[in-house]
């Protein structure tokens, strides 16, 4: 068993909550400027230009890239031969987006109940999600998520018989009712398979996968890519003002289902789609 | 067209600009996000007065992230406005005529910016740390228990932002989207 200390954690969880809401990822920041060389809509350009400058300032100042430095959502893949010491695991996660949060002048959005509301005033408790893994190292993952996107997600559970055809216009319309509250250009994460809640699960995770990359099934990244192009059919456009950039990515995550379902979730991200992941 | 616009937003002046107008907004401004405008409407039911001037004023739907030393504001993006829909009839229909925020709005609110004039503005939604640099000054007003929505007032200088809804009910969300697709037939 290789032994961490969950002390180590709350420094990566720290670091990676700050550089994930300063500096957006690569591939977003690629997959941005490829749409805006494409883009042949004049407000649409202008929209673009000031969205490159916008995360151009946020790295180069080290401020947020966005005010709504989001919820933490937190992936752990842990190696089934770590053992933690030194503390209770979830606690230091929290502890790690406490201080990160302070520290990176991050906005505390989370409030502690859903309905009496109330800032929790550190911005915990963060969404943590672990899974088991072959090996003794930790793979973490900090995607702040904010909510002007999720707010416009959704899921919907379809009989088998709806077939491909009842996914595809399911994310056409959902992107479509969308419009411009989810601050388009969009990614959209599509989760298809397990059960109504692994189906929003994988959705979400779809967001944290690299643009560039796309699903080992050749059936499903022919279906990212169809599917990227009939939302950029929509005319929507960046901020919703028109255009042919209205999502700059479409990643899918599948898994096997029941014979009775076919679970569908939807989890929309803006262009601010952040994430940042180091192993320990 | 492009415009560069001072504030306040007289009713005269809202009456010049059209949806799809680009405006720089150089003038006072103020914040309030979703706790804010509810504190602020309960203020008016009661009969009482708001903690500012509502007469010709334009609001910034946004909740900051907290400043930096050596600096006026953190990253300030526009929120989703759809959530003030409940609150944007009664605040305009005690003066208040600008609204700065993105995304849709539901029909009530469109027919209260005809009614009085107003103008829904759009920020590129996302863009803190580009709009920030257009806040020159902050001062805050009331609810400072609130956080991040707290009421302010803000000094700004060309602040880009783009008519969204003018006060004929012309929507750039539809417009834009139209005007785009046909060009494409």
């Amino acid at each position: 068993m290789r032994e961490i200390s969950v002390k180590t954690l709350i420094d990566v969880v720290e670091k990676l909550c700050i550089d994930a809401n300063q500096y957006l990822p690569e591939d977003v920041k690629k997959a941005i400027k490829t749409c805006r060389a494409c883009e042949d809509w004049d407000i649409a350009c202008g929209v673009l230009d000031k969205i490159i400058e916008n995360f151009e300032i946020a790295e180069r100042e080290d401020v947020p890239i966005c005010q709504d430095t989001g919820m933490a959502c937190v992936f752990l893949e842990i190696g089934q031969d770590v053992h933690f010491i030194d503390g209770d695991l979830t606690e230091a996660i929290n502890e790690g987006v406490r201080r990160g949060y302070e520290k990176g002048f991050l906005r505390k959005s989370v409030v502690k109940d859903p309905v009496r509301r109330g800032n929790t005033g550190d911005n915990t408790p963060a969404l943590i999600y672990t899974e088991i893994v072959p090996g003794d190292k930790v793979k973490i993952t900090v995607g702040p998520k904010g909510f002007g996107s999720e707010n416009m997600s959704a899921i919907r559970m379809f009989k088998p018989s709806a077939g491909i055809q009842g996914i595809k216009d399911f994310i056409l319309e959902t992107v479509s009712a969308a419009g411009p509250n989810p601050c388009p250009p969009v990614v959209v994460g599509v989760g298809i398979g397990g059960s109504f809640d692994k189906a929003a699960l994988l959705a979400k995770k779809a967001l944290m996968r690299e643009l560039d990359s796309s699903h080992p099934d050749p059936y499903y990244a022919d279906l990212e890519k169809e599917m990227l192009e009939k939302i950029n059919l929509l005319g929507i456009g960046p901020q919703g003002f028109g255009g042919k950039t209205t999502a700059i990515g479409v990643n899918i995550e599948t898994m096997p289902t029941h014979i009775a379902g076919m679970p569908c979730a939807i989890n929309i991200n803006c262009h601010v789609t952040r994430h940042k992941t180091e192993i320990v | 067209m492009i415009k560069h616009i001072t504030l306040p937003l007289t009713r005269e002046l809202s009456k010049t600009l059209h949806a799809g107008d680009t405006v720089y907004l150089t003038g006072d401004i103020y914040t309030s996000r979703d706790a804010g405008h509810k504190r602020m409407c309960e203020t008016l039911a009661k009969g009482e007065k708001l903690p500012f001037d509502p007469m010709d004023a334009t609001i910034y739907y946004v909740g900051p992230t907290p400043a930096k030393p050596g600096q006026v504001i953190g990253s300030a993006g526009p929120t989703t406005s759809g959530r003030m829909d409940a609150y944007a009839p009664t605040m305009m229909s005690v003066g208040a005529r600008g609204m700065i925020g993105k995304g849709a709005r539901q029909p009530e609110v469109i027919e209260a910016i005809k009614k009085y004039d107003g103008v829904y503005f759009g920020a590129i939604g996302g863009a803190g740390a580009l709009l920030a640099k257009c806040i020159k000054k902050l001062e805050p007003i009331a609810y400072e228990d609130l956080g991040a929505e707290a009421l302010c007032r803000l000094y700004v200088e060309e602040m880009p932002l783009v008519v969204i809804i003018d006060c004929e009910g012309n929507n750039l969300y539809e417009e834009g989207k139209n005007s785009y697709l046909k060009s494409k037939e």
